[in-house]
């Protein structure tokens, strides 16, 4: 992957996946009626065999998918964030976690991506909830060479994760291949005035308000979070030291997800003053994706203004 | 092991978990009194388990939903040699130790952790399916209460083992009629269960879940329905021990002294009982 396409998560996804059934014969994927929306048709077509159905039912299909991987079954559960990081917790908490069974659970249309739906099919809190329960690991790749490297990764490893993907084309943040590595974090732009961190979709906002500040003289430091937990505490607090303000950026409500994740290690190591955006503490509003991320200031022009004000410039 | 055999081990196994649960002042000390001859059929009689065998490709699984009556389940283990029984006696309920009050997997004996109601089932549909897919001969047993059949998650699992016609998972549901705030019936009425699980596709057997004999029958009865396997296991909550049996408070009552002793007395009868047969 070289070329400056734009792909889904879910293209890159099912990619990976249908070439990964020729190395791993315990690969599955697990749906919930949710084949069409996670893009895996051709998969599921092409490989019945490696399909598990569980129907409307995520609390099941994530119970029975730890089933599946206590006998050495490789399961990728797939089904909407909003349902998958909530209705079924408590089988994500005990099923899968605590009981340290390697199931795979892909929150797909995440954050506000599902748009018109409204805020039944938003999972704008599935980062706070799922960062809590130990022993699982939470990431949110921001394009499609992340989302490649990051299922790359979780192909070969055995611990349980939970990945949080939107619907829509991504920019391409990255613009050649790599190595995914769990529990760090990658300094994307660097920069002296301060630190913009950010996840998933927004990275791609922050680094784009980045490059405009630079046009106006404010160098700002640009860091992908795409691993959540585990969490690069040591960048974090080396962060917290050099700089004396530090931006999070996310598609999630401002309480306990990336935001409150920095926070604790900026109170701990550093004298940094942080700023959380992201999604109020309330039932978000309705629109397209562009339409709310500007809304909120989530968008490269809100992020600019926002950095301004802090800066007070 | 020959039925005589199995009752007398019951009647063993319920006077340790009696002495367990009174030593300790910690347990479910109805329910494991309820479901101790399910247990003793499945551990002596009927699964392709043992301690030396355990956990290895193709050994059945046997998986506690009711994850409550986790007394019984250790002094069987400890029986069986699966655990060492003086280390269970001394450490049972006490800091750090991995003898709780629900199953845990730092017990040897036990592959998952349980004791949130509704997991079980859909967790043997997984190790079922999965079975299926390796065309291994293991089976996968999942014990329930009738309390437990109130969680929906319940009946997603029991939806999909019809779906996947698991005809190599059996699920047992102790039914005492009682939960811990009194009748299933009072509480939030399941009954009638059978028709329930035969309209989602399964073939429901019942039985007298306090008769060894009849359990080991209905547990090693052929199934060539192509379907999973329902045993509605009609039981009697504390059976054996007079003054806990068909009580909702003993679902996790500890004796008193005096109690104890007239439990102890009561079970010794039962024994010689037997031992005259």
């Amino acid at each position: 992957m070289t070329n400056d396409e734009k792909l889904t998560a879910n293209a890159v996804i099912a990619d990976t996946l249908d070439k990964a059934t020729a190395k791993d014969p315990d690969l599955l994927v697990v749906t919930c009626d949710s084949r069409g929306s996670a893009g895996l048709v051709p998969f599921t077509n092409a490989h019945p065999d490696r399909t598990v159905e569980m129907g409307i039912a995520e609390q099941n299909a994530v119970t029975v998918a730890a089933g599946l991987a206590h006998e050495g079954k490789h399961p990728f559960v797939f089904s909407p964030a909003s349902f998958l990081a909530m209705r079924s917790i408590e089988q994500v908490k005990v099923d899968v976690a605590f009981n340290k069974n390697n199931v795979k659970l892909i929150g797909i249309s995440g954050g506000n991506s599902y748009t018109w739906l409204g805020n039944t099919h938003h999972s704008l809190n599935d980062v706070a909830i799922t960062r809590a329960i130990p022993d699982l690991e939470v990431y949110q790749p921001c394009d499609k060479y992340q989302v490649k490297a990051l299922f790359k990764y979780l192909l070969t490893s055995d611990k349980p994760a939970y990945v949080r993907i939107g619907k829509r084309k991504l920019d391409n943040v990255y613009h050649e291949d790599f190595d995914f590595v769990p529990g760090k974090a990658k300094i994307i732009k660097k920069g002296e005035d301060i630190c913009l961190i950010s996840t998933g979709e927004t990275l791609y906002f922050a680094l784009k308000a980045a490059e405009n500040l630079e046009k106006q003289g404010i160098n700002a430091q640009v860091v992908d979070l795409g691993s959540i937990k585990p969490l690069d505490t040591e960048l974090i607090g080396q962060l917290a030291q050099k700089f004396d303000h530090i931006v999070t950026v996310e598609e999630h409500d401002v309480i306990n997800g990336i935001g409150a994740a920095v926070a604790s290690e900026v109170a701990k190591y550093g004298h940094a003053k942080l700023d959380i955006l992201g999604f109020p503490d309330k039932p978000a509003i309705q629109g397209t994706q562009d339409e709310v991320f500007h809304y909120y200031g989530l968008d490269a022009e809100g992020i600019e203004k926002s950095i301004k004000k802090i800066l007070d410039k | 092991m020959n039925t005589l055999d199995l009752k007398k081990k019951a009647v063993e196994l319920r006077e340790r978990t009696w002495q367990l649960i009174y030593n300790h002042k910690n347990g479910h000390t109805g329910s494991d009194l309820s479901c101790t001859d399910i247990l003793v059929a499945l551990y002596y009689q009927v699964m392709n388990q043992d301690k030396d065998n355990f956990g290895q490709k193709d050994v059945d699984t046997y998986i506690q939903s009711k994850g409550h009556a986790v007394e019984i389940w250790y002094e069987i283990l400890a029986d069986k040699g699966y655990i060492d029984r003086d280390d269970l006696e001394k450490r049972y309920s006490t800091f750090n130790s991995p003898y709780i009050g629900h199953p845990t997997t730092d017990v040897k004996g036990m592959e998952f952790h349980t004791g949130s109601l509704g997991h079980g089932l859909g967790l043997g549909v997984g190790v079922a399916l999965a079975a299926k897919m390796n065309h291994s001969p293991k089976h996968t047993y999942v014990l329930m209460g009738d309390g437990e059949q109130a969680e929906g998650s319940v009946w997603e699992a029991a939806m999909a083992a019809g779906n996947y016609s698991l005809d190599n998972l059996t699920a047992i549901i102790d039914h005492n009629d009682l939960q811990i705030t009194g009748t299933t019936d009072s509480v939030m009425r399941s009954n009638p269960i059978s028709n329930k699980y035969r309209a989602f596709g399964w073939d429901v057997q019942e039985v007298d879940g306090n008769d060894i004999g009849a359990l080991v029958d209905v547990l090693t009865k052929e199934n060539n329905t192509n379907k999973p396997r329902m045993i509605i296991a009609n039981t009697v909550k504390g059976k054996g021990i007079t003054v806990a049996e068909n009580r909702a408070d003993w679902h996790h009552k500890i004796p008193t002294e005096v109690q104890y002793q007239e439990g102890l007395r009561e079970l010794d009868a039962q024994m010689e009982a037997l031992n005259n047969d």
